[in-house]
């Protein structure tokens, strides 16, 4: 008994103690797996470029990073939040409630997302808003009348694309570009097919902004009938559904596909092929900015965070010729801007 | 009468002999050869599979062992690495590692242009696709371990980048490359130049086995050396929290403890707790140590907290059986000649049950080591294992990762070359865990005794 009462004391006392003597002197870094590469490539360059040990950067998605962020300030909570969206609202709020209030926003760049298939498989080339919602939606419009999906092929959303089952790959729901695909493809294919005329005349609401919420929310509605399929995980769960089922078709980001050019074959969507040139001019239509956020509170207490900030900024990480350009992130063209922002540690909706 | 009858009724028992087998006997012996004929096809189809599984394993993750390295002599400019000449250390680390890549390109190109080798190339950023991004890292560490090589010519045998070690490997095939950014056809031809003239060798990767982990740009770079550094504290940590815990309480209940209701529910929830699954100690973890114990985040000393949790029970459960197994005349014998409870227990029944408890142990820890979910949920999983730990506190304390980890975190990442590594990262994981039992059988071998 008394061996039990020792270990267990002693374990108690050095654990306490532990935590209590031991500062950390790295940045921690959580979030969005989008940003994930970037940030791991910034680190290790910080790492071998400054004294300062490399900073540690975990994935798991842009909401559970941000939530992680929000946990409070401290030693035992990270540094900064990675995401592949702006920060909500209500997450500001959270933030604020666990006494994290100066938050720096910093906009890195813009990453395209791209739609992708086997190979070696059908000829799924050029694809529009409007095709990813009739393919995807659980309703759709026919004769101008909403109905239940009827589709079961790809070429009965258009004629144009192949005669095959319609199996789409999309991000779950707690990733970042989960959003980005519901704004700017679904939401742009119900528009165009008249639905979301539809689901505002059926909306019930005691404003004209809170039907027309209503009514894109409808937009956002995927079928549950297992033709389109939630990814929870990274692409390479993706890569690896595309691998085994040659028919299917997934949702990447412009820089996995282009790691992976000898498996994946990449589509248009609006005519336009996805390219850090169209994408940093706008002309390919599905694209969204990544950020990361940082601790105002933990600049001067954790060694290295604003030298880590200033770094992933400069010309020549975040530049257009920079390694984070070259591994297939569009760089911003307001970077200057950004770089000044973060040298004064402005934060959101204030000084 | 009704005797003879019934005499008459009985049928003579057929004549058997010990040659010919009657249908009786014949079916029974065609049911057991089946039988046998059903285990050895059980056992077949196990064995095929772990073939196929270990064949599987060998042939995707020999490749991580060895890597394709360029030997590259490198001017290095006092003009851009030290501009004002003084020798002095903080202006020489004020050049960062972009200041670097072009003297290590330059001496590329010229090395390519001395050769004779046609090549369309005729600038030097066009060799950036064949050297690897940590080359200039290497070179600026040297220049700043040695500042007074500057002006001097040094020759350094810096890595390949992924695409051409992938090349040479046969993981990036020729007609793959025309629409792949990273690589041209050009450069590959280049490459097989560079092969002929001895410059681009292939050779054994000690630093996959030593190194820390790479960002997603550089796959060729990453090793497993300090994740294996951070299972080795966490082991550590299990080892020195569950066996000491484990044994005593095991001790306690099979030898001290009352037989009541109470001791009965404690057995009942020890079982119970060796068959939760991991993840649930993962976020016990997270609850407890981290924030309500405000340990730091992705050490390895949380992660073996956690996995000591996951452990005790498997350790109970084996040490209480080891315990069992020892006669009971053992106690008695020594109860007899005068000793006392604790000394019957310590000096005859624990030397006996050892091997047993350290079997358990062992398999305990073993499965400790290949475990991923729980540490998922401490932050040990990501771009952790970038820093080798500079002590044994550094090495409980720091954030680190764990082999199993790694290994998941390579298998996520886009860049194939990473592929490879996660399956030669399964090949040490798996060596480690056949030494651990072999170590078990050993000791079961040698030490066990059977009454």
């Amino acid at each position: 008994m008394s061996l039990v009462k020792l270990t267990t004391s002693a374990v108690a006392i050095a654990a306490v103690s532990a935590s209590a003597a031991y500062a950390r002197d790295n940045v921690q870094v959580a979030g969005s797996s989008t940003v994930l590469p970037y940030a791991s490539i910034v680190a290790e360059a910080f790492g071998e470029n400054f004294d300062f040990p490399t900073p540690v950067v975990e994935s798991g998605g842009s909401s559970a990073g941000l939530k992680r962020f929000c946990e409070g300030v401290g030693e035992n909570t990270i540094d900064v939040a990675n995401a592949s969206r702006a920060i909500r609202e209500k997450e500001v709020k959270a933030c604020a409630e666990n006494g994290v209030t100066d938050i720096i926003e910093v906009r890195i760049g813009y990453d395209g997302i791209v739609f992708a298939s086997q190979i070696d498989g059908p000829d799924f080339t050029a694809f529009e808003p409007i095709d990813w919602f009739n393919a995807l939606s659980p309703k759709v419009v026919v004769d101008g009348a909403l109905v239940d999906n009827p589709n079961n092929k790809w070429s009965d959303a258009n004629a144009d694309l192949p005669d095959v089952e319609i199996a789409a790959f999309i991000p779950g729901t707690k990733h970042g570009t989960r959003e980005v695909f519901e704004e700017k493809v679904l939401v742009e294919g119900c528009k165009a097919s008249g639905a979301y005329d539809l689901y505002l005349a059926a909306a019930e609401g005691d404003s004209e902004k809170a039907k027309k919420k209503a009514a894109k929310k409808a937009c956002y509605h995927v079928r549950t009938d297992g033709k389109s399929v939630d990814i929870d995980g990274d692409y390479t769960e993706t890569l690896a559904r595309i691998d085994s089922n040659a028919e299917g078709v997934g949702v990447f980001g412009l820089a996995f596909y282009e790691n992976n050019t000898d498996k994946l074959k990449v589509a248009t969507m609006s005519e336009v092929a996805p390219s850090t040139e169209t994408i940093a001019s706008g002309e390919y239509p599905v694209s969204r900015p990544l950020f990361f956020y940082i601790k105002k509170a933990h600049i001067g207490v954790i060694p290295g965070l604003k030298e880590y900030a200033e770094f992933f900024v400069a010309d020549e990480i975040a530049g257009p010729d920079g390694p984070l350009a070259e591994y297939g992130l569009v760089s911003d063209p307001e970077l200057s801007e950004t770089q000044s922002s973060v040298a004064d540690e402005t934060t959101l909706g204030g000084s | 009468m009704t005797d003879m009858a019934t005499n008459n009724d009985i049928v003579p028992p057929a004549k058997s002999s010990l040659l010919a087998l009657d249908a009786r006997t014949q079916r029974r012996n065609r049911e057991e050869s089946t039988f046998k004929a059903l285990g050895l096809g059980a056992v077949g189809i196990g064995m095929l599979f772990l073939l196929i599984l270990l064949t599987t394993i060998v042939s995707n993750g020999v490749g991580a062992f060895t890597q394709t390295f360029i030997n590259v002599p490198v001017y290095l400019d006092p003009a851009k690495l030290d501009k004002k000449g003084e020798r002095n250390l903080d202006d020489i680390k004020k050049v960062s590692t972009f200041g670097y890549s072009p003297l290590v390109l330059n001496g590329l190109l010229e090395l390519v242009q001395e050769n004779g080798i046609d090549t369309p190339f005729e600038k030097s950023k066009q060799m950036k696709s064949l050297v690897s991004a940590s080359a200039a890292a290497k070179v600026r560490d040297y220049v700043i371990a040695n500042p007074d090589q500057i002006g001097e010519t040094v020759t350094f045998n810096l890595l390949a980048a992924s695409r051409v070690d992938g090349y040479l490997k046969d993981r990036v095939k020729r007609e793959d490359v025309a629409r792949d950014k990273n690589i041209s056809a050009e450069h590959l031809d280049l490459v097989d130049e560079l092969v002929k003239a001895g410059i681009v060798k292939k050779g054994f990767n000690w630093s996959f086995i030593t190194g820390a982990d790479a960002s997603e740009s550089r796959a060729e770079q990453a090793g497993i050396g300090v994740a294996m550094m951070g299972s080795f504290f966490m082991m550590l940590v299990v080892l020195l929290l569950s066996l000491p815990i484990g044994v005593a309480a095991s001790i306690y209940l099979e030898e001290f403890a009352p037989q009541n209701k109470f001791t009965d529910l404690i057995e009942v929830n020890i079982s119970n707790l060796a068959a939760v699954p991991s993840i649930v100690f993962g976020i016990l973890g997270l609850a407890v140590f981290i924030q309500f114990m405000h340990l730091p985040q992705s050490a390895p000393l949380v992660g073996g907290l956690v996995l000591t949790l996951m452990t005790l029970p498997t350790i109970i459960i084996s040490t209480r059986a080891a315990l069992k197994a020892v006669p009971s005349s053992i106690r008695q014998a020594a109860l007899g000649v005068g000793a006392s409870k604790m000394q019957s227990v310590f000096h005859h029944v624990l030397p006996l049950a050892m091997p047993g408890i350290l079997t358990g142990t062992i398999i305990g820890l073993a499965q400790a080591l290949g475990e991923t979910a729980p540490l998922l949920l401490i932050g040990m999983v990501g771009y952790i294992a970038s820093n080798p730990p500079d002590g044994i506190v550094s090495g409980f304390m720091d954030p680190n990762s764990a082999m199993p980890a790694q290994i998941y975190e390579w298998a996520k990442r886009a860049d194939p070359a990473y592929y490879e590594r996660a399956w030669g990262g399964i090949i040490i994981l798996l060596l480690f865990l056949l030494t651990m039992n072999v170590i078990a059988v050993i000791l079961r071998r040698r030490f066990e005794r059977r009454w």
